[in-house]
């Protein structure tokens, strides 16, 4: 069926099917359909959006919860490293103020605080100092000969001179690893100026990057502020590289930054800017390893709710054909309700009006009739009655045609009349045999071979003698009428169930179209022509149906027709 | 042998009169009664040997005089017209003591035939 693609989905129309009597196959598809779409829509749609609320929801309370350890981690790391250099720095100043240019011009007392240094801090490498005015390096110890070299020049000389200490990025020094300077600039009373200046080892930042505990996949790192590596990076280069990634200056905050790194990983970055000196600490954290829970409750999330979609599916399908089933079984059952209500609506109004019709005929019939007799009478009482013959036929063609009004009126009747059931107990068996005597003769006329096969044990049931009798005979009339001149009609008793006997009686004769099958019990239905009435078998139907029976029908054209009867063992009248 | 004396009751004129010929024709004495009050006074007055009573008929209808028939004279025999194809008029009327019922239209032959019966029965 092509369908109306404006009607593909109407709610309106499925309650309008479910009042709707009419029943085609379509109909209970398309109501099916419509309540499948509609329940999956009502379910699906909720449980998308409660899933997306919640990946939403979860992703962001899971992130934050992932970052903030992290910004925390970045945070009181950048601490120890401030810590570090401060110490540093004012252990230097420290002894700028306890020793006197002229202590400190003495090498062997520089050597001294340079032993103690290194013994009591880490990462000492060596100790000078400076001439503030021309910037030469006037007394050093440590492992390079400095001494003498000039130092005006340089930057950090500049910048030690204007604000009294510094902290120099990290170099390489003649030993090739990591260094950084701290330098403290000093005025005396005299006017002289000079400079105290020490090399650390920077192992101790690698020491604090590895005290961060940080996992596998993740990094660490010190950048300065032109963006060149001031300890190894595990993933992004060496010290003294210039850093692959590019950190945002300025804030004296901790930053997390959501990014792609140069290898095309997502990446969390976590930096803070140091005050002094201008570094940055960096983490660097890939998505992946943030993110794992986050990624492991999304595949549960993900297989829930697939699973729980599956489900819905499935129930709404299993239900909703169950549903429709009974829907189509309870139209089904009113139907046929329907119809036999009609049915017997319609054979109790047809009843009255026969029984209105017969009476009324019946008496002018009942005139004639005797008019007619009193013409024969006179014919016959009167001698010498001129075409005493002729007049005879006449009145007996009267009397014969009164006689057929009377059986149809008899019988008209007799339909309509509120049978008189007489309940008694009888063999269905013996009452069949008594049955067929009334048609033995004709049987045998016309060479028709009644067949019998009567259940043996078959239980004695309440019912009305007379009624089946007339019940048994019209059937068996039908029959009679079907088959021709050696046909076969065959008469089977059984015990159906714990409440039923049934009889069926099979002919094969001409049977019966199927549209025929469906009239055969209606009132004046015959095919019979003039010489039936059309209400043998209405007559048959009500009484089987007072008894407490049914009836069926099964016939296929030019095969034959099995009428059956069921009955109950105890009498419902 | 006496002719019978019979009493035919039936409110249709036309059916009650022509019976009535009929039965004279064969040799009985019918007198008629076209409802139940004129019928109670004939049998009172001149008791026939049966009585043909149609059942429907307007006024006292004819299981109404059947009773009152039988309650003056029970031994006069009553036979039943029921113009109804049921046989509940018939046994009512049965049971009240009718010697039979015949349905309408009826056989004369199979009317005389009862009627001589009857009167056997009342001999």
């Amino acid at each position: 069926m092509a369908l109306n693609p404006k009607k593909w989905f109407n709610i309106r129309e499925s309650v309008q099917t479910l009042t709707n009597l009419d029943s085609s196959a379509d109909r209970y598809r398309l109501l099916q359909r419509n309540i499948r779409i509609l329940m999956i829509v009502l379910t699906i749609v909720p449980l998308s959006m409660m899933a997306l609320i919640n990946y939403h929801q979860y992703q962001s309370s899971l992130k934050q919860e992932m970052i903030e350890p992290t910004m925390l981690l970045v945070s009181k790391t950048r601490h120890s490293f401030e810590f570090f250099l401060k110490e540093r720095l004012s252990l230097v100043k420290s002894i700028s103020y306890f020793y006197s240019y002229n202590d400190l011009c003495n090498e062997k007392t520089l050597n001294q605080i340079l032993f103690i240094l290194k013994k009591e801090f880490v990462g000492f490498v060596d100790l000078g100092l400076i001439d503030g005015s021309d910037g030469t390096q006037i007394c050093y110890v440590g492992p390079y000969n400095l001494l003498g070299k000039k130092y005006a020049n340089q930057d950090w000389f500049q910048e030690v001179t204007l604000k009294g200490a510094y902290i120099s990025d990290v170099f390489m020094g003649y030993r090739k690893f990591p260094h950084i300077a701290i330098s403290v600039h000093r005025v005396e009373e005299s006017g002289e100026s000079w400079i105290l200046r020490t090399t650390i080892g920077t192992s101790m930042f690698d020491n604090l990057i590895a005290a961060m505990g940080l996992d596998a996949d993740s990094d660490a790192f010190i950048l300065n502020k032109e963006g060149i590596f001031q300890t190894n990076s595990r993933l992004y280069g060496k010290v003294l590289e210039k850093c692959p990634i590019n950190i945002p200056t300025g804030g004296f905050s901790t930053y997390v930054e959501e990014k792609k790194d140069p290898n095309g990983t997502d990446i969390f970055l976590a930096y803070h800017h140091l005050t002094y000196p201008e570094y940055t600490l960096v983490v660097v954290k890939p998505k992946s390893t943030v993110l794992k829970a986050w990624y492991a409750l999304k595949s549960d999330l993900f297989f829930v709710f697939l699973a729980s979609s599956i489900l819905i599916v499935i129930v709404v399908f299993r239900l909703t054909g169950i549903m429709v089933n009974r829907i189509k079984e309870a139209d089904h059952n009113r139907e046929i309700a329907f119809r036999e209500l009609q049915h017997h609506h319609k054979l109790s109004s047809i009843g009255r009006l026969a029984a209105g019709v017969a009476h009324e005929i019946n008496n002018p019939l009942a005139i004639i009739n005797e008019k007619a007799g009193l013409i024969k009478d006179l014919i016959q009482y009167t001698p010498d009655f001129a075409q005493k013959e002729k007049f005879s036929a006449l009145v007996g063609a009267i009397l014969q045609s009164v006689s057929r009004c009377k059986t149809i009126t008899h019988r008209l009747l007799g339909f309509a009349k509120r049978m008189e059931v007489e309940i008694e107990n009888l063999d269905l068996n013996e009452l069949l045999v008594e049955v067929l005597g009334f048609l033995e003769k004709e049987a045998l006329y016309r060479n028709i071979d009644i067949g019998l096969e009567l259940a043996k044990d078959l239980p004695r049931i309440d019912s009305d003698r007379g009624q089946l009798q007339q019940v048994f005979l019209n059937i068996l009339n039908n029959a009679m009428a079907a088959v021709e001149d050696e046909g076969r009609i065959f008469i089977t008793t059984w015990e159906k169930d714990a409440d039923t006997v049934a009889v069926s009686f099979q002919d094969n004769g001409c049977g019966m179209s199927e549209k025929t099958c469906r009239l055969i019990f209606e009132p004046f239905f015959t095919t019979k022509k003039e010489h039936g009435t059309g209400l043998g078998l209405s007559i048959t139907y009500g009484i089987v149906k007072k008894l407490g029976g049914d009836i069926e029908v099964k016939s296929k054209e030019n095969e034959g027709t099995t009428f059956t009867i069921l009955l109950p063992k105890k009498s419902i009248a | 042998m006496d002719r019978m004396k019979i009493l035919l009751v039936d409110d249709e004129h036309e059916f009650v009169t022509t019976l009535a010929e009929r039965l004279e024709l064969r040799n009985m004495k019918v007198s008629i009664a076209m409802d139940g009050e004129t019928a109670l006074g004939i049998v009172e007055r001149d008791p026939p040997q049966a009585v043909v009573l149609d059942v429907m008929m307007p006024g006292l209808n004819g299981l109404e005089v059947l009773e009152k028939i039988k309650a003056l004279d029970p031994k006069i025999q009553v036979i039943l017209l029921t113009g109804h194809g049921a046989t509940k008029d018939g046994i009512r009327g049965m049971q009240l003591g009718a010697f039979d019922y015949l349905i309408k239209p009826i056989d004369i032959d199979e009317l005389i035939e009862k009627l001589n019966e009857a009167v056997k029965r009342m001999i």
